[in-house]
């Protein structure tokens, strides 16, 4: 049996593998442009993504989906194959972790249409379909997103924290100690992250980052000050920085106001994915995709409500290096 | 053996007195209507009750205003209208009805008024109202023809069970 030691061990050496291999397969992050290394993000959009049902609370067309999806992650890569760019995003042998956010119940949660189709277009692109785990903090999380919780390794695999359970060991960086979800740490090689966008009530905006409140035990303890800089310390924790390289955001539909429980009344269709490998970079734009309907609502801004996210800010710090939120390195390619 | 007989009916007496004070307490009624007892709407999942300190579990950070509003309790249950309409009822139980009342002043801009407990409010979707300490939200998870009036009808129902 492997001691806890042996074990962080070898998810310290995978960890590193992973990042090394990551980088050296992926194009997308840093993008050279005009000689000077930017953060690639891809915003793409399909106005007919629900249909001609939009607006009337519609679930997004099935097809239309894969589209997108292939879409954005081929304008991401560079790469016209979307097989080929998925095989240049993951590696084939690990198991991967499909990270949603299954909060908002019903009515806001990630599409399960969206965890679906990555789902299948890893399968395609190489990855054993046991190797895939859609996952969130419990069986009530992942129902509202549409899955059905599944252990089964014969297929994908789809449970919560509530079946893996929390390590019993603590990990701190900053502010931060918590322990982390064995899903994290024992199971997924590297995590994909599924985040719906949202207005929140305490941190302003949630989407990449927040997102990995629902991989510790007691995300509760970490909302006070506008959840800064709880949300960048979290972020920090290796284990996190090192498996979560990917964000394909769902913003098919978002609250914004009144989130981040589903208020019918905010809710608006942007009918959009967002893709980046910085979390920093992808959680300042979804801010301003945000910040921009709330203006055209006619709601105050989120300085003006008094939550302004300065979490991204410090994220972007030069104690923190998750990323950047400067608008000028960020490379936005809207397709 | 037992040579204090007098200490009995003391920790009788406290042991009772620790029960009455926690875990025997009357249990109010039950305020979700059960199936059909509105029309059309049938209840279609067990009703979960959380306790402040675990509201986070289904709210997450929308807990701290409840929190800070001073709630006791929220209990929440689903419904499903006609075999269509999806909807949740959450019932906030608070300390106060000031409390009840703080939470249903911040964000009721732009709906409209409805005859509902002390005071209600309505939208297309939702509708959200207080009697007494409770502060009830329904949300209804899509938009058909009808469904204010039947959300209307369910929001009655819950009303006359508080």
């Amino acid at each position: 049996m492997k001691s806890r030691r042996d074990f962080l061990k070898t998810a310290a050496t995978g960890a590193v593998l992973l990042g090394t291999q990551s980088k050296l397969g992926l194009a997308g992050m840093l993008d050279q442009h005009a000689g000077t290394a930017k953060s690639k993000v891809v915003v793409a959009r399909d106005a007919a993504l629900h249909g001609s049902g939009a607006g009337t609370g519609t679930q997004p067309d099935v097809k239309r989906v894969f589209d997108l999806l292939d879409r954005a992650i081929t304008a991401y890569t560079g790469n016209t194959d979307a097989l080929k760019a998925w095989r240049s995003l993951v590696p084939q042998d690990k198991v991967i972790g499909l990270k949603v956010n299954g909060l908002g119940g019903g009515g806001i949660s990630t599409h399960g249409v969206l965890a679906k189709a990555v789902a299948v277009r890893l399968q395609q692109a190489g990855v054993k379909p046991g190797n895939i785990l859609m996952w969130d903090r419990g069986a009530r999380d992942l129902r509202a997103c549409g899955l059905t919780i599944n252990t089964d390794p014969s297929s994908f695999r789809c449970f919560g924290n509530d079946v893996s359970g929390y390590e019993d060991q603590y990990e701190s960086w900053g502010t931060v100690r918590m322990r982390l979800s064995k899903i994290l740490t024992r199971e997924c090689g590297m995590v994909i992250n599924l985040p719906i966008l949202k207005d929140h009530t305490m941190a302003g905006v949630t989407f990449a980052m927040k997102n990995m409140y629902g991989v510790i035990d007691r995300p509760q303890d970490l909302h006070g000050n506008n959840c800064n800089p709880a949300i960048a310390d979290l972020n920090c924790f290796p284990t996190i920085r090192a498996k979560v390289r990917l964000t394909i955001g769902d913003a098919f539909s978002s609250v914004y106001e009144g989130g981040p429980a589903f208020h019918p009344e905010h809710i608006w269709y942007p009918n959009a994915l967002i893709v980046g490998e910085d979390c920093v970079a992808v959680d300042q734009i979804a801010w301003q995709i945000i910040a921009r309907k709330r203006a055209e609502a006619g709601v105050p801004t989120l300085e003006e409500a008094g939550r302004p996210p300065h979490y991204i800010a410090t994220a972007a710090n030069q104690a923190h290096r998750l990323g950047t939120n400067d608008p000028a390195h960020i490379h936005l390619m809207e397709v | 053996m037992f040579k204090s007989n007098w200490k009995w009916p003391i920790v009788a007496i406290v042991i009772f007195t620790a029960a009455a004070g926690t875990g025997c307490k009357k249990k109010g009624p039950e305020p979700f209507p059960a199936s059909n007892a509105i029309s059309g709407w049938e209840k279609t999942s067990e009703t979960r009750t959380y306790a402040a300190k675990d509201l986070y579990q289904y709210i997450d950070g929308d807990a701290e205003q409840y929190i800070s509003a001073g709630v006791v309790s929220t209990s929440t249950s689903d419904y499903k209208y006609q075999g269509q309409l999806e909807a949740t009822v959450d019932v906030h139980t608070m300390a106060n009805a000031e409390g009840a009342r703080k939470i249903l002043e911040t964000g009721t801009k732009d709906a409209k008024p409805v005859q509902l407990g002390d005071e209600g409010f309505a939208y297309t979707q939702s509708i959200i109202f207080r009697k007494g300490t409770s502060l009830v939200r329904i949300v209804a998870y899509e938009s058909m023809p009808g469904t204010p009036q039947a959300l209307l009808e369910l929001a009655h129902g819950v009303e006359a069970k508080l």
